[in-house]
Protein backbone atom coordinates (compact mmCIF):
# COMPACT_ATOMS: atom_id res chain seq x y z
CA UNK A 1 0.00 0.00 0.00
CA UNK A 2 1.08 3.03 -0.99
CA UNK A 3 1.32 5.43 2.70
CA UNK A 4 1.47 9.18 1.78
CA UNK A 5 2.01 9.89 5.15
CA UNK A 6 5.44 7.95 5.17
CA UNK A 7 5.98 9.07 1.85
CA UNK A 8 6.07 12.45 2.72
CA UNK A 9 8.47 11.83 5.64
CA UNK A 10 10.36 10.47 3.67
CA UNK A 11 11.02 12.99 0.75
CA UNK A 12 11.34 15.83 3.80
CA UNK A 13 14.18 14.19 4.96
CA UNK A 14 15.47 13.83 2.17
CA UNK A 15 15.50 17.38 1.34
CA UNK A 16 16.84 18.33 4.81
CA UNK A 17 19.33 16.07 4.21
CA UNK A 18 20.29 17.67 0.98
CA UNK A 19 20.01 20.83 2.21
CA UNK A 20 22.40 20.36 5.04
CA UNK A 21 25.01 18.72 2.81
CA UNK A 22 24.92 20.55 -0.16
CA UNK A 23 24.32 23.85 1.44
CA UNK A 24 21.25 24.48 -1.03
CA UNK A 25 18.54 26.51 0.29
CA UNK A 26 15.66 24.26 -0.14
CA UNK A 27 13.63 26.46 2.34
CA UNK A 28 10.61 26.57 -0.30
CA UNK A 29 10.15 22.83 -0.96
CA UNK A 30 11.11 21.93 3.00
CA UNK A 31 8.46 24.42 3.98
CA UNK A 32 5.86 22.88 1.47
CA UNK A 33 6.35 18.87 2.57
CA UNK A 34 5.81 20.77 6.38
CA UNK A 35 2.40 21.95 5.80
CA UNK A 36 1.56 18.96 3.65
CA UNK A 37 2.44 16.35 6.30
CA UNK A 38 0.67 18.52 9.12
CA UNK A 39 -2.34 18.16 6.74
CA UNK A 40 -1.74 14.44 6.12
CA UNK A 41 -1.56 13.83 9.47
CA UNK A 42 -4.71 15.89 10.38
CA UNK A 43 -6.31 13.14 7.45
CA UNK A 44 -7.45 16.30 5.76
CA UNK A 45 -6.48 14.72 2.51
CA UNK A 46 -6.92 11.56 3.52
CA UNK A 47 -11.08 12.15 3.27
CA UNK A 48 -10.40 12.85 -0.45
CA UNK A 49 -13.73 11.48 -2.47
CA UNK A 50 -12.72 10.46 -5.62
CA UNK A 51 -15.02 12.44 -7.03
CA UNK A 52 -13.27 15.78 -5.19
CA UNK A 53 -10.16 14.22 -7.45
CA UNK A 54 -11.80 14.23 -10.31
CA UNK A 55 -12.91 18.01 -10.34
CA UNK A 56 -9.15 18.95 -9.56
CA UNK A 57 -7.83 16.35 -12.86
CA UNK A 58 -10.14 18.61 -14.91
CA UNK A 59 -9.93 21.92 -13.19
CA UNK A 60 -9.12 24.13 -16.62
CA UNK A 61 -6.17 25.78 -14.54
CA UNK A 62 -4.28 22.51 -14.09
CA UNK A 63 -0.83 22.85 -15.66
CA UNK A 64 -0.65 21.43 -18.73
CA UNK A 65 2.17 19.41 -20.57
CA UNK A 66 3.77 22.23 -21.93
CA UNK A 67 3.68 24.02 -18.34
CA UNK A 68 5.55 21.26 -16.85
CA UNK A 69 8.13 21.14 -19.96
CA UNK A 70 8.70 24.84 -19.59
CA UNK A 71 9.71 24.14 -15.53
CA UNK A 72 11.45 21.02 -16.34
CA UNK A 73 13.12 20.87 -19.48
CA UNK A 74 14.68 24.27 -20.25
CA UNK A 75 16.26 23.36 -23.24
CA UNK A 76 13.04 21.96 -24.59
CA UNK A 77 12.83 22.19 -28.58
CA UNK A 78 9.25 21.06 -30.19
CA UNK A 79 9.35 19.23 -33.35
CA UNK A 80 6.43 18.87 -35.40
CA UNK A 81 4.59 16.91 -38.21
CA UNK A 82 3.40 13.07 -38.83
CA UNK A 83 5.25 13.22 -41.86
CA UNK A 84 1.75 12.57 -43.78
CA UNK A 85 0.13 15.64 -44.26
CA UNK A 86 -0.26 16.57 -40.59
CA UNK A 87 0.70 18.23 -37.40
CA UNK A 88 -1.56 17.38 -34.70
CA UNK A 89 -1.52 20.28 -32.03
CA UNK A 90 -3.38 17.97 -29.59
CA UNK A 91 0.05 16.21 -29.33
CA UNK A 92 3.18 18.38 -28.43
CA UNK A 93 6.49 16.36 -29.12
CA UNK A 94 10.40 17.29 -28.96
CA UNK A 95 13.69 16.82 -27.40
CA UNK A 96 15.82 18.13 -24.58
CA UNK A 97 18.03 17.10 -21.79
CA UNK A 98 17.02 15.97 -18.42
CA UNK A 99 19.86 16.48 -16.29
CA UNK A 100 22.56 15.73 -18.77
CA UNK A 101 20.62 12.80 -20.68
CA UNK A 102 19.03 13.40 -24.44
CA UNK A 103 15.41 12.65 -24.28
CA UNK A 104 12.53 12.36 -26.41
CA UNK A 105 9.12 14.29 -24.87
CA UNK A 106 5.87 13.36 -25.57
CA UNK A 107 2.80 14.62 -24.34
CA UNK A 108 -1.49 15.54 -24.98
CA UNK A 109 -1.74 19.18 -25.36
CA UNK A 110 -4.81 20.93 -23.78
CA UNK A 111 -5.44 24.41 -24.27
CA UNK A 112 -5.54 26.69 -21.44
CA UNK A 113 -8.46 28.83 -22.51
CA UNK A 114 -11.11 28.50 -25.33
CA UNK A 115 -8.74 30.09 -27.75
CA UNK A 116 -6.19 27.51 -27.40
CA UNK A 117 -8.76 24.69 -26.87
CA UNK A 118 -9.78 25.50 -30.53
CA UNK A 119 -5.98 24.98 -31.90
CA UNK A 120 -5.66 21.82 -29.50
CA UNK A 121 -8.86 20.41 -30.09
CA UNK A 122 -9.50 19.66 -26.22
CA UNK A 123 -5.79 17.78 -26.05
CA UNK A 124 -7.87 14.86 -28.06
CA UNK A 125 -5.86 13.95 -31.04
CA UNK A 126 -6.59 12.85 -34.76
CA UNK A 127 -5.03 9.44 -35.71
CA UNK A 128 -1.97 12.02 -36.93
CA UNK A 129 -1.43 12.82 -33.47
CA UNK A 130 -0.41 9.56 -32.53
CA UNK A 131 1.19 8.76 -35.97
CA UNK A 132 3.39 11.88 -35.65
CA UNK A 133 3.87 10.49 -31.90
CA UNK A 134 5.45 7.09 -32.97
CA UNK A 135 7.05 9.12 -35.50
CA UNK A 136 9.35 10.30 -32.46
CA UNK A 137 9.33 7.26 -30.64
CA UNK A 138 10.95 5.44 -33.19
CA UNK A 139 13.44 8.31 -33.57
CA UNK A 140 14.26 8.19 -30.19
CA UNK A 141 14.76 4.28 -30.74
CA UNK A 142 17.29 4.83 -33.32
CA UNK A 143 18.81 7.48 -31.40
CA UNK A 144 19.15 5.62 -28.15
CA UNK A 145 16.75 8.14 -26.40
CA UNK A 146 15.03 7.42 -23.33
CA UNK A 147 11.06 8.66 -23.69
CA UNK A 148 9.62 10.57 -21.65
CA UNK A 149 5.44 10.62 -22.08
CA UNK A 150 2.74 12.79 -20.61
CA UNK A 151 -1.13 11.95 -20.66
CA UNK A 152 -3.61 14.24 -20.28
CA UNK A 153 -6.44 13.65 -22.46
CA UNK A 154 -10.24 13.07 -22.43
CA UNK A 155 -9.81 10.47 -24.74
CA UNK A 156 -9.03 10.57 -28.44
CA UNK A 157 -11.48 12.71 -30.78
CA UNK A 158 -14.40 10.61 -31.63
CA UNK A 159 -14.88 12.15 -35.17
CA UNK A 160 -15.81 11.28 -38.03
CA UNK A 161 -12.79 12.84 -40.09
CA UNK A 162 -10.88 10.68 -37.12
CA UNK A 163 -12.78 7.22 -38.03
CA UNK A 164 -12.14 7.67 -41.88
CA UNK A 165 -8.25 8.21 -41.10
CA UNK A 166 -8.11 5.09 -39.12
CA UNK A 167 -8.55 6.33 -35.24
CA UNK A 168 -8.58 2.32 -34.22
CA UNK A 169 -5.54 1.67 -36.58
CA UNK A 170 -3.30 4.41 -35.53
CA UNK A 171 -4.23 3.58 -31.25
CA UNK A 172 -3.39 0.19 -32.16
CA UNK A 173 0.17 0.26 -33.62
CA UNK A 174 1.53 2.45 -30.96
CA UNK A 175 0.64 -0.48 -28.91
CA UNK A 176 2.65 -2.49 -31.04
CA UNK A 177 4.81 -0.45 -32.01
CA UNK A 178 5.64 0.42 -28.34
CA UNK A 179 5.82 -3.21 -26.75
CA UNK A 180 9.84 -3.75 -28.66
CA UNK A 181 10.88 -0.13 -28.47
CA UNK A 182 14.50 -0.93 -27.17
CA UNK A 183 14.73 2.44 -25.27
CA UNK A 184 13.11 3.22 -21.52
CA UNK A 185 9.81 4.90 -21.91
CA UNK A 186 8.18 6.53 -18.57
CA UNK A 187 4.80 7.71 -18.56
CA UNK A 188 3.22 10.37 -16.12
CA UNK A 189 -0.14 10.79 -15.74
CA UNK A 190 -0.71 14.75 -14.86
CA UNK A 191 -4.57 15.14 -15.26
CA UNK A 192 -7.15 13.07 -16.99
CA UNK A 193 -6.34 9.58 -18.32
CA UNK A 194 -8.87 9.02 -21.04
CA UNK A 195 -9.02 5.13 -22.10
CA UNK A 196 -7.67 4.32 -25.31
CA UNK A 197 -6.60 7.35 -26.85
CA UNK A 198 -3.98 7.81 -23.30
CA UNK A 199 -2.74 4.56 -23.68
CA UNK A 200 -1.91 5.30 -27.38
CA UNK A 201 1.12 7.06 -26.27
CA UNK A 202 1.26 5.34 -22.82
CA UNK A 203 2.55 2.16 -23.07
CA UNK A 204 5.66 2.35 -20.85
CA UNK A 205 8.10 0.46 -18.91
CA UNK A 206 7.07 2.64 -15.55
CA UNK A 207 3.22 4.68 -15.14
CA UNK A 208 3.62 7.53 -12.79
CA UNK A 209 0.72 9.58 -11.49
CA UNK A 210 0.15 12.48 -9.90
CA UNK A 211 -2.07 12.41 -6.96
CA UNK A 212 -5.25 14.32 -8.21
CA UNK A 213 -5.33 12.26 -11.42
CA UNK A 214 -7.58 9.89 -12.84
CA UNK A 215 -6.83 6.85 -15.50
CA UNK A 216 -10.08 5.18 -16.74
CA UNK A 217 -11.86 3.11 -19.50
CA UNK A 218 -14.36 5.21 -19.51
CA UNK A 219 -15.55 8.91 -18.06
CA UNK A 220 -17.37 8.33 -14.93
CA UNK A 221 -20.65 10.19 -16.76
CA UNK A 222 -20.29 7.26 -19.47
CA UNK A 223 -19.71 4.44 -17.06
CA UNK A 224 -22.64 6.01 -14.60
CA UNK A 225 -24.61 5.66 -18.07
CA UNK A 226 -23.66 2.29 -19.81
CA UNK A 227 -23.97 0.47 -15.93
CA UNK A 228 -26.69 2.00 -14.60
CA UNK A 229 -28.78 4.09 -17.45
CA UNK A 230 -27.84 7.04 -14.87
CA UNK A 231 -25.51 9.39 -16.28
CA UNK A 232 -25.79 11.42 -12.80
CA UNK A 233 -24.51 8.58 -10.69
CA UNK A 234 -20.75 9.32 -11.94
CA UNK A 235 -19.74 10.29 -8.29
CA UNK A 236 -20.77 6.76 -7.39
CA UNK A 237 -18.56 5.38 -10.51
CA UNK A 238 -15.43 7.41 -9.39
CA UNK A 239 -15.36 5.56 -7.08
CA UNK A 240 -16.45 1.80 -8.07
CA UNK A 241 -14.20 2.09 -11.30
CA UNK A 242 -11.06 2.49 -9.39
CA UNK A 243 -9.94 5.63 -11.19
CA UNK A 244 -7.24 7.52 -9.15
CA UNK A 245 -3.78 7.34 -8.78
CA UNK A 246 -4.26 5.34 -4.89
CA UNK A 247 -6.83 3.02 -6.47
CA UNK A 248 -3.98 2.18 -9.56
CA UNK A 249 -1.44 2.31 -7.35
CA UNK A 250 -3.27 -0.54 -5.22
CA UNK A 251 -4.52 -2.48 -8.28
CA UNK A 252 -0.61 -2.53 -9.55
CA UNK A 253 -1.32 -0.53 -12.43
CA UNK A 254 1.09 2.09 -11.38
CA UNK A 255 4.46 1.97 -10.16
CA UNK A 256 4.56 5.39 -8.10
CA UNK A 257 2.08 8.12 -7.22
CA UNK A 258 3.54 11.88 -7.15
CA UNK A 259 2.69 13.67 -4.30
CA UNK A 260 1.14 17.05 -4.92
CA UNK A 261 1.23 21.18 -4.16
CA UNK A 262 -1.69 21.38 -1.01
CA UNK A 263 -5.40 22.13 -3.06
CA UNK A 264 -3.77 20.57 -6.53
CA UNK A 265 -1.33 20.70 -9.18
CA UNK A 266 -2.56 24.72 -10.06
CA UNK A 267 -1.72 26.05 -7.62
CA UNK A 268 1.89 26.12 -7.67
CA UNK A 269 3.40 24.70 -10.63
CA UNK A 270 6.75 25.61 -10.40
CA UNK A 271 6.83 23.33 -7.35
CA UNK A 272 4.83 20.70 -8.13
CA UNK A 273 7.60 20.57 -11.41
CA UNK A 274 9.93 20.41 -8.60
CA UNK A 275 8.06 17.41 -6.88
CA UNK A 276 7.99 15.53 -10.01
CA UNK A 277 11.13 15.76 -11.83
CA UNK A 278 13.26 14.07 -9.01
CA UNK A 279 10.47 11.06 -9.48
CA UNK A 280 10.50 10.97 -12.87
CA UNK A 281 14.64 11.35 -13.04
CA UNK A 282 15.25 8.18 -10.67
CA UNK A 283 12.63 6.10 -12.59
CA UNK A 284 14.23 6.87 -15.62
CA UNK A 285 17.77 6.48 -14.36
CA UNK A 286 16.69 3.16 -12.96
CA UNK A 287 15.40 2.12 -16.00
CA UNK A 288 18.67 3.24 -17.82
CA UNK A 289 20.67 0.38 -16.33
CA UNK A 290 18.92 -2.48 -17.58
CA UNK A 291 20.21 -3.94 -20.85
CA UNK A 292 17.58 -4.15 -23.80
CA UNK A 293 16.40 -7.32 -23.10
CA UNK A 294 15.52 -6.91 -19.86
CA UNK A 295 13.87 -3.77 -20.98
CA UNK A 296 11.26 -5.44 -23.16
CA UNK A 297 10.93 -8.02 -21.28
CA UNK A 298 9.82 -6.28 -18.45
CA UNK A 299 7.46 -4.43 -20.06
CA UNK A 300 5.76 -7.23 -21.25
CA UNK A 301 5.83 -8.76 -17.38
CA UNK A 302 4.30 -5.78 -16.89
CA UNK A 303 1.18 -6.42 -18.31
CA UNK A 304 0.92 -9.76 -18.34
CA UNK A 305 0.96 -9.51 -14.41
CA UNK A 306 -1.90 -6.65 -14.21
CA UNK A 307 -5.16 -9.16 -14.64
CA UNK A 308 -3.50 -12.68 -13.99
CA UNK A 309 -3.03 -14.64 -10.99
CA UNK A 310 0.56 -15.52 -10.44
CA UNK A 311 2.21 -18.60 -10.24
CA UNK B 1 -29.70 -26.38 -49.85
CA UNK B 2 -32.35 -26.05 -52.79
CA UNK B 3 -32.76 -22.40 -54.63
CA UNK B 4 -36.25 -22.54 -53.42
CA UNK B 5 -35.62 -21.30 -50.25
CA UNK B 6 -32.89 -18.85 -51.00
CA UNK B 7 -36.00 -16.64 -52.52
CA UNK B 8 -36.39 -13.55 -50.58
CA UNK B 9 -39.24 -13.55 -48.48
CA UNK B 10 -41.70 -11.62 -51.07
CA UNK B 11 -42.36 -15.00 -52.73
CA UNK B 12 -43.06 -16.83 -49.65
CA UNK B 13 -45.56 -14.30 -48.03
CA UNK B 14 -47.55 -17.27 -46.48
CA UNK B 15 -44.38 -19.52 -44.95
CA UNK B 16 -43.57 -15.56 -43.22
CA UNK B 17 -46.55 -16.36 -40.90
CA UNK B 18 -46.81 -20.13 -40.62
CA UNK B 19 -44.02 -21.13 -38.57
CA UNK B 20 -44.50 -18.11 -35.83
CA UNK B 21 -47.87 -19.88 -34.43
CA UNK B 22 -46.83 -23.25 -34.66
CA UNK B 23 -43.33 -24.41 -34.84
CA UNK B 24 -41.04 -25.46 -32.29
CA UNK B 25 -38.44 -22.42 -31.15
CA UNK B 26 -35.49 -22.28 -32.62
CA UNK B 27 -37.34 -24.05 -36.11
CA UNK B 28 -37.27 -21.18 -38.16
CA UNK B 29 -35.38 -18.15 -38.37
CA UNK B 30 -36.36 -14.47 -39.26
CA UNK B 31 -33.59 -11.96 -41.38
CA UNK B 32 -33.20 -8.69 -39.12
CA UNK B 33 -32.26 -7.24 -42.80
CA UNK B 34 -34.62 -8.60 -45.19
CA UNK B 35 -37.51 -10.27 -42.85
CA UNK B 36 -37.25 -13.53 -44.69
CA UNK B 37 -38.19 -16.43 -42.84
CA UNK B 38 -36.01 -19.20 -43.05
CA UNK B 39 -35.68 -22.74 -41.56
CA UNK B 40 -32.87 -22.64 -39.40
CA UNK B 41 -31.67 -25.98 -40.50
CA UNK B 42 -30.73 -24.46 -44.07
CA UNK B 43 -29.72 -21.48 -42.83
CA UNK B 44 -26.81 -23.28 -40.70
CA UNK B 45 -26.14 -25.04 -43.65
CA UNK B 46 -25.73 -21.73 -45.62
CA UNK B 47 -22.93 -20.65 -43.45
CA UNK B 48 -25.97 -18.90 -41.04
CA UNK B 49 -25.61 -16.07 -44.44
CA UNK B 50 -29.13 -15.07 -46.05
CA UNK B 51 -29.47 -14.26 -49.60
CA UNK B 52 -29.72 -10.91 -49.09
CA UNK B 53 -26.23 -11.08 -47.94
CA UNK B 54 -26.73 -10.75 -44.08
CA UNK B 55 -24.58 -12.74 -42.16
CA UNK B 56 -25.98 -14.20 -39.21
CA UNK B 57 -23.51 -13.58 -36.06
CA UNK B 58 -21.77 -17.00 -35.30
CA UNK B 59 -20.57 -18.73 -31.87
CA UNK B 60 -17.66 -19.21 -31.48
CA UNK B 61 -18.12 -22.60 -31.47
CA UNK B 62 -20.05 -22.58 -34.61
CA UNK B 63 -17.10 -20.69 -36.47
CA UNK B 64 -14.65 -23.05 -35.43
CA UNK B 65 -16.75 -25.76 -36.88
CA UNK B 66 -17.41 -24.38 -39.67
CA UNK B 67 -13.59 -23.46 -40.37
CA UNK B 68 -11.70 -25.85 -39.69
CA UNK B 69 -10.70 -29.86 -40.00
CA UNK B 70 -13.25 -31.94 -38.10
CA UNK B 71 -11.83 -33.29 -35.29
CA UNK B 72 -9.07 -30.69 -35.66
CA UNK B 73 -9.82 -28.11 -32.64
CA UNK B 74 -7.79 -28.38 -29.04
CA UNK B 75 -8.70 -26.33 -27.15
CA UNK B 76 -6.63 -24.07 -24.91
CA UNK B 77 -7.01 -24.11 -21.37
CA UNK B 78 -8.05 -20.64 -19.99
CA UNK B 79 -5.89 -18.38 -18.08
CA UNK B 80 -5.56 -17.95 -14.46
CA UNK B 81 -6.97 -14.45 -14.10
CA UNK B 82 -8.01 -12.11 -11.37
CA UNK B 83 -11.93 -12.97 -11.16
CA UNK B 84 -13.14 -9.79 -10.57
CA UNK B 85 -10.21 -7.22 -9.92
CA UNK B 86 -12.41 -3.99 -9.01
CA UNK B 87 -14.62 -5.89 -6.58
CA UNK B 88 -17.42 -5.24 -8.54
CA UNK B 89 -20.47 -5.39 -7.60
CA UNK B 90 -22.69 -7.89 -8.89
CA UNK B 91 -19.89 -8.74 -11.67
CA UNK B 92 -19.55 -12.60 -11.13
CA UNK B 93 -22.92 -13.47 -11.18
CA UNK B 94 -23.16 -11.80 -14.20
CA UNK B 95 -20.75 -13.73 -15.91
CA UNK B 96 -21.82 -17.14 -14.15
CA UNK B 97 -25.09 -16.27 -15.64
CA UNK B 98 -23.69 -16.08 -19.09
CA UNK B 99 -21.24 -18.81 -18.74
CA UNK B 100 -25.14 -21.02 -18.24
CA UNK B 101 -26.56 -18.85 -20.79
CA UNK B 102 -23.97 -19.89 -23.39
CA UNK B 103 -22.26 -22.92 -22.25
CA UNK B 104 -18.36 -21.27 -22.60
CA UNK B 105 -16.42 -20.06 -20.13
CA UNK B 106 -15.79 -16.68 -21.24
CA UNK B 107 -16.18 -14.32 -24.37
CA UNK B 108 -13.78 -15.82 -26.78
CA UNK B 109 -11.94 -19.52 -27.30
CA UNK B 110 -8.61 -20.74 -28.38
CA UNK B 111 -6.79 -23.28 -29.33
CA UNK B 112 -4.82 -25.16 -32.07
CA UNK B 113 -6.06 -26.38 -35.69
CA UNK B 114 -5.65 -27.38 -38.92
CA UNK B 115 -7.37 -26.09 -41.96
CA UNK B 116 -6.80 -28.56 -45.31
CA UNK B 117 -4.02 -29.82 -43.36
CA UNK B 118 -2.46 -26.94 -42.11
CA UNK B 119 -1.88 -26.00 -38.45
CA UNK B 120 -2.84 -22.83 -37.13
CA UNK B 121 -4.08 -20.76 -33.64
CA UNK B 122 -7.66 -19.53 -33.93
CA UNK B 123 -9.28 -17.59 -31.33
CA UNK B 124 -12.71 -16.92 -31.99
CA UNK B 125 -14.54 -13.88 -29.25
CA UNK B 126 -17.86 -15.08 -29.13
CA UNK B 127 -20.21 -11.76 -28.49
CA UNK B 128 -23.33 -13.28 -26.24
CA UNK B 129 -20.98 -12.96 -23.67
CA UNK B 130 -21.25 -10.08 -21.80
CA UNK B 131 -21.31 -8.26 -25.40
CA UNK B 132 -17.87 -10.09 -26.73
CA UNK B 133 -16.33 -7.30 -24.23
CA UNK B 134 -12.54 -7.28 -23.20
CA UNK B 135 -11.28 -8.16 -19.53
CA UNK B 136 -8.01 -9.93 -17.92
CA UNK B 137 -9.46 -13.52 -19.66
CA UNK B 138 -10.03 -12.32 -22.72
CA UNK B 139 -6.96 -10.48 -22.93
CA UNK B 140 -4.60 -12.64 -21.38
CA UNK B 141 -6.23 -15.68 -23.37
CA UNK B 142 -5.67 -14.12 -26.48
CA UNK B 143 -1.86 -13.27 -25.28
CA UNK B 144 -1.16 -16.71 -24.36
CA UNK B 145 -2.48 -17.96 -27.41
CA UNK B 146 -0.25 -15.66 -29.29
CA UNK B 147 2.24 -16.36 -27.71
CA UNK B 148 2.00 -20.53 -27.93
CA UNK B 149 1.40 -19.03 -31.46
CA UNK B 150 5.37 -17.54 -31.39
CA UNK B 151 6.49 -20.34 -29.59
CA UNK B 152 4.97 -23.52 -32.66
CA UNK B 153 6.13 -20.83 -35.36
CA UNK B 154 2.20 -21.21 -36.19
CA UNK B 155 -0.07 -18.43 -37.77
CA UNK B 156 -2.55 -16.95 -35.78
CA UNK B 157 -6.30 -16.19 -37.14
CA UNK B 158 -8.29 -14.05 -34.53
CA UNK B 159 -12.16 -13.35 -35.39
CA UNK B 160 -12.90 -10.23 -33.31
CA UNK B 161 -16.42 -9.73 -31.92
CA UNK B 162 -16.68 -7.26 -29.46
CA UNK B 163 -18.27 -3.82 -27.86
CA UNK B 164 -14.76 -2.70 -26.58
CA UNK B 165 -13.84 -3.11 -22.39
CA UNK B 166 -15.26 -4.80 -20.16
CA UNK B 167 -16.57 -1.72 -17.92
CA UNK B 168 -16.48 -4.03 -14.57
CA UNK B 169 -12.86 -4.79 -14.68
CA UNK B 170 -12.20 -0.72 -15.72
CA UNK B 171 -8.48 0.18 -16.22
CA UNK B 172 -7.29 -3.95 -15.72
CA UNK B 173 -9.56 -4.29 -18.84
CA UNK B 174 -8.18 -0.89 -20.75
CA UNK B 175 -4.51 -2.47 -20.18
CA UNK B 176 -4.92 -6.05 -21.83
CA UNK B 177 -4.82 -3.94 -25.22
CA UNK B 178 -1.97 -3.53 -24.12
CA UNK B 179 -0.88 -6.74 -22.69
CA UNK B 180 -2.20 -8.85 -26.47
CA UNK B 181 -0.46 -5.93 -28.47
CA UNK B 182 2.80 -6.47 -26.91
CA UNK B 183 2.17 -10.39 -27.60
CA UNK B 184 1.33 -10.01 -31.07
CA UNK B 185 4.75 -8.05 -31.69
CA UNK B 186 6.55 -10.81 -30.65
CA UNK B 187 4.49 -13.05 -33.18
CA UNK B 188 5.38 -10.22 -35.50
CA UNK B 189 9.06 -9.90 -35.04
CA UNK B 190 9.17 -13.86 -35.23
CA UNK B 191 8.27 -13.37 -39.10
CA UNK B 192 4.92 -14.79 -38.26
CA UNK B 193 1.74 -14.34 -39.89
CA UNK B 194 -1.15 -12.86 -38.03
CA UNK B 195 -4.95 -12.37 -39.94
CA UNK B 196 -7.60 -10.55 -37.85
CA UNK B 197 -10.68 -11.26 -39.13
CA UNK B 198 -13.48 -8.62 -37.86
CA UNK B 199 -16.86 -9.67 -37.51
CA UNK B 200 -19.76 -7.61 -36.12
CA UNK B 201 -19.12 -6.05 -34.01
CA UNK B 202 -15.61 -4.61 -33.78
CA UNK B 203 -15.59 -1.68 -31.67
CA UNK B 204 -13.70 0.73 -29.12
CA UNK B 205 -10.59 -0.96 -27.42
CA UNK B 206 -10.49 -3.91 -29.34
CA UNK B 207 -11.13 -2.58 -32.61
CA UNK B 208 -7.35 -0.22 -31.28
CA UNK B 209 -5.78 -3.00 -30.45
CA UNK B 210 -5.35 -6.50 -31.72
CA UNK B 211 -8.41 -6.02 -34.77
CA UNK B 212 -6.04 -3.67 -36.40
CA UNK B 213 -2.72 -5.37 -36.24
CA UNK B 214 -3.01 -8.03 -38.63
CA UNK B 215 -0.62 -8.70 -41.51
CA UNK B 216 -3.38 -8.78 -42.95
CA UNK B 217 -7.19 -7.28 -42.05
CA UNK B 218 -10.14 -8.70 -43.14
CA UNK B 219 -13.73 -8.26 -42.50
CA UNK B 220 -17.59 -9.79 -42.65
CA UNK B 221 -19.81 -8.07 -44.84
CA UNK B 222 -22.05 -5.54 -43.22
CA UNK B 223 -19.72 -5.96 -39.67
CA UNK B 224 -19.84 -2.59 -37.36
CA UNK B 225 -15.78 -1.56 -36.81
CA UNK B 226 -15.60 1.48 -35.56
CA UNK B 227 -13.17 3.66 -32.60
CA UNK B 228 -16.11 5.38 -30.99
CA UNK B 229 -19.60 5.47 -31.13
CA UNK B 230 -21.84 6.49 -33.80
CA UNK B 231 -24.43 8.14 -31.65
CA UNK B 232 -21.01 9.88 -29.45
CA UNK B 233 -19.52 10.92 -32.84
CA UNK B 234 -22.75 12.55 -34.27
CA UNK B 235 -23.45 14.43 -30.81
CA UNK B 236 -19.51 15.91 -30.89
CA UNK B 237 -19.74 16.53 -34.39
CA UNK B 238 -23.02 17.97 -34.49
CA UNK B 239 -23.87 16.09 -37.32
CA UNK B 240 -25.90 13.26 -38.92
CA UNK B 241 -23.47 10.10 -40.12
CA UNK B 242 -23.56 8.41 -43.50
CA UNK B 243 -25.94 5.08 -43.49
CA UNK B 244 -23.00 2.75 -43.85
CA UNK B 245 -20.66 4.41 -42.15
CA UNK B 246 -18.27 2.47 -39.91
CA UNK B 247 -19.38 -0.57 -41.67
CA UNK B 248 -16.76 -2.92 -43.36
CA UNK B 249 -17.60 -1.64 -46.90
CA UNK B 250 -17.11 1.45 -45.66
CA UNK B 251 -13.61 1.12 -44.11
CA UNK B 252 -12.56 -0.83 -46.93
CA UNK B 253 -13.14 2.32 -49.14
CA UNK B 254 -11.13 4.44 -46.64
CA UNK B 255 -8.29 1.98 -46.58
CA UNK B 256 -8.16 0.38 -43.81
CA UNK B 257 -9.10 -2.91 -44.73
CA UNK B 258 -7.22 -5.64 -47.20
CA UNK B 259 -10.41 -7.36 -48.02
CA UNK B 260 -13.86 -8.04 -47.12
CA UNK B 261 -14.90 -11.92 -47.18
CA UNK B 262 -18.19 -13.30 -47.58
CA UNK B 263 -18.49 -16.08 -45.11
CA UNK B 264 -19.04 -18.37 -48.03
CA UNK B 265 -15.42 -18.23 -48.88
CA UNK B 266 -13.65 -17.66 -45.16
CA UNK B 267 -12.18 -21.19 -45.33
CA UNK B 268 -10.87 -20.56 -48.87
CA UNK B 269 -9.95 -17.54 -48.04
CA UNK B 270 -7.66 -18.54 -44.83
CA UNK B 271 -6.21 -21.00 -46.44
CA UNK B 272 -5.10 -19.51 -49.56
CA UNK B 273 -3.70 -16.81 -47.82
CA UNK B 274 -1.96 -19.11 -45.00
CA UNK B 275 0.00 -20.92 -47.96
CA UNK B 276 0.60 -18.20 -49.77
CA UNK B 277 2.29 -16.89 -46.45
CA UNK B 278 4.41 -19.85 -45.97
CA UNK B 279 7.80 -19.41 -46.38
CA UNK B 280 8.88 -17.18 -49.57
CA UNK B 281 11.29 -17.74 -52.10
CA UNK B 282 13.92 -15.54 -51.23
CA UNK B 283 16.19 -17.47 -49.16
CA UNK B 284 19.12 -14.97 -47.85
ZN1 LIG C 1 -31.92 -11.32 -45.37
Amino acid sequence: MFDPIKEVTEQLNKLRETAETKGIDLSREIRHLELKLDRLEKDIYGNMKPWDRVQLARNPKRPTTLDYIHHMFPDFMELHGDRHGYDDAAIVSGLATFEGVPVTIIGHQRGRNTKENMKRNFGMPHPEGYRKALRFMKQAEKFNRPILTFIDTKGAYPGKAAEERGQSEAIARNLFEMATLKVPIVSVVIGEGGSGGALGIGVCDRLLMLENSTYSVISPEGAAALLWKDAKQAERAAETMKITAQDLFNLGIVDEVVGEVYGGAHVDVSLQSSLLKPVLLQHMNELLDLSTSQLIQGRATKYHQIGTISE
Amino acid sequence: MTAFFKKPKRYMPLRQREPKIDAPQGLMTKCPSCKYMHYTKQLNENHKVCDCGYHFPLHAQERIDMLVDEGSFERFAGPSVKANPLDFPDYEEKLSKDRERTGIEEAVVCGKATIDGLPLVVCVMDARFRMGSMGAYVGEAIASAVRRATSLRLPVVLFTASGGARMQEGMVSLMQMANTSIALKEHDEAGLLYIAYLTHPTTGGVSASFAMLGDLNVAEPGALIGFAGRRIIEQTIREKLPENFQTAEFLLESGQLDAVIHREQMRSFLKKMIGLHDGGVHHV
